[in-house]
């Protein structure tokens, strides 16, 4: 018996309020473009925060009058002082690495990209989608809450290794700050495990005619390997921030043995700080990949597009996502070579560790041979692409002195890690998302954001931030150590060179920080007043740029794209453009075994 | 017929520009950075030979990939600078091409691990001799705290829970092997050590951890709270030298000073026999 079929838009219904379109809504676009713009808040916050540090670092002992002002119970005197400096420490990498890096890149553009991409007219799971945003929302509430209470917030490091941060006896941030700090990191856990179930579901179930997993882009492929990486480690997180409030509240002791702090005794039996450790880097290593594959993922979108030509090696590359996902398993111990724990663990992990470089390197060599040969179009978003591999490069080889144990004996704790960690994370992973925005901001707003001031904006950031982070690694061969207020208790520390290549650094921060100005008033101008966007202004290959700019709720209107190719056949001999949408059938076969055109079919 | 035009000629050649001038600093200023003085602080350990050799080693073959690759950039951002009316090159894969960089690395890393296993090996998983000189150092907050075995060679037992005014390590007095122990309330002693001899240190906490580090030595340890954490190595050069704690451990880490003084090991006995044990201090 037939029945009728409806179309899309007579049986799905829009939302039709302000309220259900913009703010509650259940369409993926939108609430990825919720988690860009809170993402970016809070960057912009942790970014503040290191502007704190810097004046301190740079400018040790001087007062600043306004900044008493500002801060009247931080900088007493107008100078920072010491807590308040842990709490920025604290602040600023917990900041960066969960509400900025990952919300923007698994949060913001899995939402925005993956239906559109695969050719689905929404997530799995939309109101649980729409639930994860608002809980990450509750989760920066939460978060940003602890500078208010009494004590102020978490000052133990992003890390927060107990017993520091299990007592508040040892620290002043130990105390309310630290019991936020774990309700917003739970509360987090819990945003990215529900987004993570929608992105993997969608992948997996939603994908149009025609589109095969060989066919996915690469952004897909990554953003989904990462939903798989969080679904699989956030939860040890989880885990060990409940028994690490357990330690604080109910008095047990799963981290915290018998301690005296300044004379008081603080009885507990048995607990071991090292589990802390072991249960926090289970998650924590995986968490530096899942901040840095979505900027993989969107780098070889953007270099394969604007150089005109096929990612090199789209199957090992997809590999290597895969490689690089599974190592980071089995690699935490790195972090805890000097920790106490086994020094035969310090062999297995080295071992491990090493390992990890390869992929890296294959993703490497594979993003120079997309350029090779290439027809480069510098659009902001190009150079930004270009951008997250040089300083990719930079960062991931300075983790190879870091992942040999006997190196790291000298080296860990010292500002080498700072340089390495921020080069790819810091830098790289966040010129990703730049790279991101600015590609598919037409997409997203149906406008084009400025490229003028997108590229003076690249420009800046690209010469600044080499000034602000390079220098560090001459602080690692100097031995400074890390979270130090200041450096002047130390003769093995010169003291005038120090300080001078610290003032560089602080100067350099400042001026890379105004340059983001350059962004926000961009992307702010732009939204409203931008020149209206085609629907394919790149002359890309994916689907999205066969949608509207922006696409309306359900994407493709009634009928749902198939899908013939995959995504990179750019510049294929004898096609008559320099790109083949993947809508676009196969000519006839004539003498050639392939799909007519020369392009690839798989 | 027409020139081409290049669209992207300023980026094409700005970013190329950068590259190259990354490159040469960063070349020229590790190269130097010994010469400069931006280097490690001077080795006055045994083992600490064999970890700056590994250092440099990385250093050379992480400088030569870092020029490459940021070479290669330049030249291929410059070189395939975008031209209307030019096609790229269709080249998908090449899979000897990706072979060959994957084996490379894995060679190269492999080597990594093996140095930096035995050496590793040598450092943390052979013990002390029975004869190495041992002290054992306490972290809080924010000072050190030392004690020697004194004349038995033997650490008397501790537990937290006698930790109190004139007690401060929480030795038990009740244990023979106390008696002779000589030991500093945290920030009141001097860690003395000998030269040219394996020295033991085992490594407490009262409070939070905190992390033994002494540049000049390569040695670092973190030292746990409700663990023995044990780090040893053998003094090449005599001297006073200072500890920094490693570990964040609060308001004061930065503070967290010591001073460690290497001499001949006769010197140090001499003075070990003039200093007050627990017999003469705890009642």
């Amino acid at each position: 018996m037939a029945h009728e079929v409806h179309a899309y838009s007579e049986v799905h219904h829009e939302p039709k309020s302000f309220w259900t379109k913009y703010i509650f809504s259940q369409d993926a676009k939108i609430i990825g473009i919720q988690y860009l713009i809170t993402a970016f808040v809070m960057g912009f916050i942790a970014m503040v925060l290191s502007w704190l540090m810097r004046l301190q670092l740079g400018f040790p002992g001087k007062a600043f009058p306004w900044l008493e002002k500002l801060l009247p119970n931080a900088a007493q005197g107008g100078i920072l002082n010491q807590d308040f400096y842990l709490a920025t420490v604290t602040m600023h990498g917990t900041i960066m690495i969960f509400f900025f890096i990952t919300a923007a890149g698994t949060g913001g553009f899995s939402n925005f990209l993956i239906p559109l991409q695969i050719g689905a007219r929404d997530m799995a799971f939309p109101f649980v989608n729409m639930l994860s945003y608002w809980v990450y929302l509750a989760a920066c509430i939460v978060l940003v809450a602890s500078f208010f209470v009494p004590g102020g917030p978490a000052g133990g490091g992003w890390t927060m290794y107990p017993p520091l941060s299990s007592t508040k006896e040892a620290l002043m941030g130990s105390g309310w700050g630290a019991t936020l700090w774990l309700i917003a990191m739970a509360l987090f856990i819990v945003s990215t495990t529900m987004g993570s179930l929608n992105y993997i579901t969608t992948v997996l179930n939603l994908r149009t005619r025609g589109m095969t997993m060989g066919r996915l882009p690469l952004t897909v492929w990554a953003l989904f390997i990462t939903a798989i990486l969080g679904l699989l480690s956030f939860p040890v997180l989880f885990a060990a921030a409940v028994m690490l409030l357990l330690d604080r509240h109910l008095g047990t002791s799963f981290f915290t043995p018998y301690l005296v702090v300044s004379d008081k005794h603080i009885p507990h039996e048995g607990g071991n700080p090292i589990l802390w450790q072991h249960l926090f880097w289970f998650l924590a290593h995986p968490e530096v990949y899942i901040a840095i594959l979505p900027s993989m993922g969107i780098t070889s979108e953007v270099l394969a597009t604007n150089a005109r030509k096929p990612i090199f090696g789209y199957r090992m590359m997809v590999a290597s996502i895969a490689a690089i996902a599974f190592l980071s398993f089995i690699v935490w111990g790195h972090h805890m070579f000097v920790s106490g724990m086994n020094p035969m663990l310090g062999t297995a992990f080295m071992t491990t560790t090493l390992l990890i470089a390869v992929p890296s390197a294959i993703k490497t060599f594979n993003w120079l041979t997309t350029l090779w040969g290439g027809n480069l179009r510098f659009t902001t978003a190009m150079l930004f692409a270009i951008g997250f591999v040089s300083t990719f490069v930079t960062g991931g080889l300075t983790g190879i002195f870091l992942g040999n144990p006997p190196i790291d004996i000298q080296l860990h704790d010292t500002y080498f890690v700072v340089a390495h960690f921020h080069f790819v994370m810091g830098v790289s992973a966040v010129f990703g998302l730049f790279a991101g925005v600015y590609h598919w901001f037409p997409k997203m707003f149906g406008r084009m954001i400025n490229e003028t001031l997108g590229k003076l904006h690249f420009w800046l950031t690209f010469i600044g931030v080499y000034f602000v982070f390079f220098p560090m690694h001459y602080l690692g061969f100097l031995g400074v150590p890390r979270r130090y207020y200041a450096f002047d208790q130390y003769e093995f520390i010169p003291q005038a060179l120090v300080h001078n290549i610290n003032v560089v650094i602080s100067i350099a921060a400042f001026l890379v920080g105004a340059a983001q100005l350059l962004f926000v008033l961009n992307f702010l101008w732009s939204v409203f007043k931008g020149p209206k966007a085609d629907r394919n202004p790149w002359k890309a290959n994916t689907l999205e740029w066969q949608a509207p700019s922006p696409p309306p709720h359900g994407n493709w209107g009634d009928e749902l794209p198939v899908v013939y190719r995959w995504p990179y056949d750019y510049s294929v001999p004898g096609a008559p453009e320099d790109f083949i949408p993947q809508t676009v059938p196969p000519t006839p076969a004539r003498v050639r075994g392939d799909g007519g055109d020369g392009g690839q079919q798989r | 017929m027409p020139t081409q035009k290049r669209v992207g000629r300023i980026e094409g050649v700005l970013l190329p520009l950068l590259l190259v001038v990354l490159v040469i600093v960063a070349a020229v200023t590790v190269a130097f950075a010994r010469h400069f003085g931006w280097w490690l602080r001077p080795l006055a350990s045994e083992h600490g030979a064999a970890i700056d050799r590994l250092f440099v080693i990385t250093l050379v073959i992480t400088g030569l990939v870092f020029i490459l690759v940021q070479s290669l950039l330049a030249l291929f951002v410059f070189r395939y600078r975008g031209e209307n009316g030019r096609r790229a090159i269709f080249y998908p894969d090449n899979p000897r091409l990706e072979i060959t960089w994957t084996v490379i690395p894995a060679v190269i890393l492999t080597a990594l691990i093996v140095s930096g296993g035995r050496l590793w090996s040598r450092i943390q998983l052979t013990p002390p001799p029975p004869d190495a000189f041992a002290v054992e150092v306490w972290g809080q907050q924010f000072k050190w705290a030392i004690r020697y075995p004194g004349k038995d060679g033997k650490f008397g037992r501790t537990d937290m829970r006698l930790i109190m005014g004139d007690n401060p390590l929480g030795i038990d007095t009740k244990d023979p092997a106390s008696k002779d122990d000589i030991f500093f309330p945290a920030g009141e002693g001097e860690l003395h050590i000998p030269v040219g001899k394996p020295v033991v240190i085992y490594l407490r906490s009262k409070d939070v951890i905190h992390s033994f580090y002494v540049p000049q030595f390569r040695v670092k340890q973190d030292a746990v709270p409700g663990m023995v954490t044990r780090i040893w190595f053998v003094p090449t050069k005599k001297g006073t030298f200072e500890i920094a704690c490693a570990e964040l451990c609060g308001q004061g880490h930065y503070t967290m000073r010591g001073v460690l003084i290497v001499e001949d090991e006769a010197k140090v006995r001499e003075w070990l026999a003039q200093q007050s044990t627990v017999a003469d201090l705890i009642p």
